[in-house]
């Protein structure tokens, strides 16, 4: 057992914890994070995708004692501020609108990976697009109306 | 979206009459929900927030943690199960058949299936429940599972469903003379087709969580598509009442069919564990669990022999459809019905017979998947359609336009299509808008021009641009709306509308949400009727403490058949208020109305569709009430040295009777088009010895962004007058069509015929070159006739 200490979506966190454990569990049981879902448990689904200083990890694949003095961002974090209005910020709007979500258990994660992706100044384009959304599988939609919905956020005049 | 109300101008012509104008939904421009004046989805902020609880997402203070001691045979005799001595078992409970206080079953039509196998019993498939293990903690659990020891004596297996002799279900249908319509043919074309399992890969592993009642029942929560199948499963083996026996739908992260027995079991095994325990207990699989030990798709087997007119006329179809059920009935009866009532596809024919048997191996059991047993049998139909085509040197498209169904047609159970028949309409909306004779002239110019430069099929490895080959690929399907047969006659569902005592309206049903969007368009639908916003509309928790029996969420009947009786409800609701209202509009009128007369609630039972009747024992009649048309048109690119297929664009165009929300509808045929182009390409379960060896995500893969093809979607609307709506369902539809359509394009591309799925390139490059895997049957016969 060691602590460690980070910042979850912009607040300072601190677990005591096996190094080994994994940040999914860390962020899902010690957090109470639970809008980070298990897919498959190996790094193949993406549906626990969360932002590591910024980096899309699998955080199913990474260890807390990796995590130490960095930076993670979840679901939660999304629209932190947009929430104190009562809103969804605009990725998550756009999902919504384009009916990107159906089961919503891939959402998070998904959306995790859109957020990293324009972050980077990621444009509308369709191959772009599904190449950074890769590594998250979804069953429901066939992805067309998750790259519209990204689309549509990386190019707004649209 | 553009919702056009005019017709095309186009006229349509069957045999006999012009078919029912339909309403074409073309989504060219996309333009988003709210902008469509469309509800958004209900649940849709809480799941893109984070805030939707899931099973494994709810916290029960005290909760252990539950897991199976699975077989590790196919076939064995259960002599005893062992505890190590040396271990502290005080801590934990393990649970047997023996705890069991009802019957060890859980069945969905046969009383063949154990909850547990018990000591002296038969270990009939690998991965099957034998014990349950609780504990405080994972890690306890992880040290203790291994010092559970079966010992069993082995019995022989079967694995081939064509040399089992235990025969689950059989059916045989027929019409005309079989022997005449031969004689009659002017060419004879046989084919062998199979298919494999299926995973469905819902992205949410089954969840189940047992808490224990004060009333000595138990509350499950779960992931889910069939409360109240749950609930009869539990007063069964656990000799509950149905009270006792509650059972809450949690927010369930797909389904496709895989939540719809499987959670039965995994809700007795939490129960007993609970029970044991006298605590809650979650029972989570992993990735691993879930697809080693629960129900796939049926593999099968389909053999075909048709006899057409040199024109192309379909003149005898005879089908042998071969289904392995796995080790216990599940629901394959009525999966491999379905698969017999669309195996001749959606073609008239006056001389059939169609065979069909599912038979029991030593391999993990089917069951449910989106499609249920039509996409296995449509996919030989349409092989054998473009083989004939080929022959005869017809275009598929005019071959499918000689023989599709029109109004007033026969199928073969005898069934007159009296009305919402739109194969033509599909067929024609979905040419049109692949433009597909043009871009097959332009491949077979290609593929002329490779085969003149002699690189095709020559097996050196080429280079540039010669290297692709481009395809296109057609293929049409129906769908039997709701259930088969009297299906929806002995369910006899019932789904209520209620104006609450304190003024609120609800819809209350046992129809789950999973991403289709039952959340959405029930409460859409009463308030369409109601007069009323759709916020205004609550939709009731899935909770058999709560909501009657409608029935369960399959078989694409939710909007169809449920979404009929919340429409009929809401009418009788809104009179009611109106009546006693004296004439004041029902949204002006119910909040007065709840303060001066209390609660009113509507509760609507199912009554048979006029006029539509279907005799079991026979076989014969209206197997169902309507049906769904669809036509998919695949583009694809196909690498020539490695075989690797690349499904580029698909046309699906989806008649569903009446679109209640496009954007919702279009969700459902993208998601089931895209799951038929992983069936057709890269979905495989490799068996040795009844066990899955690609048991993973690693191993098993299904299609990802970069994988899927731009999916264009137009919906068409036939109406089906039995339901009030007109809807026929759209969940299973797009299953069935878009696989054909992606092996027609590889054979465009290349020239092969790929006669099993999926189409690996293995099996491409394998036909490329004359030759099939071993032991597997990859040519076929053909067979002029006399």
């Amino acid at each position: 057992m060691s602590a460690y200490r980070f910042l979850v979506n912009g607040a300072p966190a601190q677990v005591e914890v096996p190094g080994m454990r994994r940040l999914l569990d860390v962020l899902r049981e010690d957090l109470g994070l639970t809008g980070t879902k298990e897919g498959c448990g190996e790094g193949e689904c993406g549906a626990c995708s969360v932002l590591l200083d910024g980096q899309v990890v699998d955080a199913c694949l990474v260890p807390v004692c990796q995590v130490d003095g960095r930076i993670v961002r979840t679901v939660e974090g999304l629209s932190l501020a947009a929430r104190e209005r009562g809103s969804l910020d605009t990725l998550q709007e756009a999902f919504l609108e384009h009916g990107a979500a159906q089961c919503g258990i891939c959402t998070p994660g998904m959306l995790m990976a859109a957020r990293a992706y324009l972050d980077a100044g990621g444009g509308p384009d369709d191959g772009s697009i599904r190449e950074a959304i890769a590594g998250n599988l979804c069953r429901c939609t066939g992805y067309t109306k998750i790259v519209d919905a990204i689309a549509a956020v990386a190019s707004p005049a649209t | 979206m553009v919702v056009s109300e005019s017709m095309p101008t186009r006229t349509l012509t069957s045999g006999v009459e012009t078919i029912e104008r339909a309403l074409v939904v073309d989504p060219g421009q996309r333009v988003p929900g709210r902008a469509a004046g469309f509800p958004l989805r209900r649940e849709g902020p809480a799941k893109l927030t984070g805030a939707a609880k899931y099973t494994d997402d709810l916290v029960f203070p005290g909760a252990w943690h539950g897991i199976t001691i699975r077989s590790t045979e196919a076939h064995a005799k259960l002599i005893a199960i062992e505890l190590d001595p040396e271990v502290d078992w005080s801590k934990v409970v393990v649970a047997t058949a023996a705890d069991i206080p009802g019957d060890n079953i859980v069945a969905s039509i046969k009383d063949d299936q154990p909850v547990l196998v018990p000591i002296g019993g038969e270990i009939r498939h690998h991965a099957e429940p034998v014990a349950l293990l609780a504990a405080q903690d994972k890690e306890t659990i992880r040290r203790l599972k291994g010092h559970i020891k079966l010992i069993t004596e082995p019995l022989p297996p079967v694995f081939d469903p064509e040399q089992s002799d235990h025969v689950f279900a059989k059916y045989e249908v027929a019409q005309g003379d079989i022997a005449l319509g031969f004689a009659g043919a002017d060419l004879i074309i046989e084919g062998t087709y199979r298919v494999g399992h299926q995973e469905q890969l819902y992205i949410e592993n089954n969840a189940m969580i047992a808490v224990p009642g004060e009333d000595g029942g138990i509350v499950i929560h779960g992931s889910l598509q069939c409360p109240y199948y749950v609930n009869k499963a539990l007063k069964r083996a656990l000799r509950m009442t149905s009270v006792q026996a509650r059972v809450i739908a949690e927010e369930t992260g797909g389904g496709f069919g895989g939540k719809e027995e499987y959670p039965s079991m995994l809700a007795l095994h939490a129960s007993l564990l609970a029970l044991k325990a006298k605590r809650p207990v979650r029972m989570i699989y992993e990735r691993h669990e879930d697809i080693s030990a629960t129900t796939k798709r049926h593999p099968a087997i389909v053999r075909h022999r048709s006899g057409v007119t040199k024109d192309g006329v379909l003149v005898a179809q005879d089908v042998e459809v071969i289904m392995d059920g796995g080790a216990y009935c599940t629901l394959t009866p009525v999966v491999l019905s379905r698969g017999l009532l669309h195996a001749g596809g959606p073609y008239r024919c006056p001389n059939v017979r169609l065979r069909a048997r599912a038979t029991r191996t030593n391999t993990p059991p089917n069951g449910a998947f989106r499609g249920f047993g039509a996409p296995q049998t449509e996919f030989a139909a349409e092989m054998q359609l473009n083989r004939i085509a080929e022959r005869l040197e017809i275009s598929p498209a005019e071959l499918r336009r000689r023989n599709i169904y029109h109004l007033n047609d026969t199928t073969p159970t005898g069934q007159v299509l009296r009305e919402s028949v739109a194969a033509e309409e599909v067929l024609e909306q979905a040419l049109g808008a692949s433009h597909f004779e043009r871009i097959r002239e332009r491949t077979a110019h290609e593929s002329a021009e490779r085969r003149g430069s002699g690189t095709v099929p020559a097996g050196r490895l080429r280079s540039g641009e010669r290297r692709v080959a481009n395809g296109i690929g057609l293929a049409l399907a129906w769908h039997g709306a709701g259930f088969t047969g009297s299906g929806e006659v002995y369910l006899a569902s019932v789904a209520s509308v209620e104006l609450t005592a304190d003024g609120r309206l609800r819809v209350l049903t046992a129809n789950t949400e999973m991403g289709q969007g039952t959340k959405t368009v029930f409460p859409q639908m009463v308030a369409t009727e109601l007069g009323v916003p759709v916020d205004w509309v609550e939709y009731a928790a899935q909770d058999t403490a709560e909501v009657l029996d409608s029935g369960p969420t399959v078989a694409s009947r939710t909007v169809m058949v449920v979404g009929g009786l919340v429409i009929l409800a809401a009418r009788k609701l809104k009179a009611a208020v109106e009546e006693r209202s004296a004439g004041v509009p029902f949204h002006e009128a119910f909040r007065d109305d709840a303060k001066a007369n209390g609660a009113t609630r509507i509760d609507q039972q199912f009554e048979a569709y006029p006029g539509v009747v279907f005799d079991d024992a026979t076989y014969m009649g209206d197997a169902y009430p309507a049906y769904g048309w669809a036509a998919a048109v695949a583009s694809v690119e196909v690498d020539l040295d490695t075989a690797e297929v690349f499904v580029r664009d698909v046309i699906a165009v989806d008649d569903v009777g009446k679109v209640i929300h496009p954007i919702l509808c279009e969700g459902q045929v993208e998601g089931g088009t895209l799951q038929a182009v992983g069936y057709a390409t890269i979905e495989e379960m490799k068996v040795r010895d009844g066990k899955y060896l690609n048991d993973r995500l690693a191993t098993y893969l299904i299609p990802t962004a970069l994988d899927a093809p731009h999916i264009r979607t137009i919906l068409v609307e036939a109406p089906f007058s039995g339901a009030p709506h007109g809807a026929k369902g759209v969940g299973e539809l797009p299953m069935d069509v878009a696989a054909p359509a992606v092996v027609a394009a590889i054979h465009d591309a290349t020239g092969v015929w790929i006669h099993d799925l999926p189409a690996t390139p293995e099996r491409i490059l394998a036909a490329m070159h004359g030759a099939g895997p071993a032991g597997r049957l990859v040519g076929v016969m053909d067979e002029p006739a006399a």
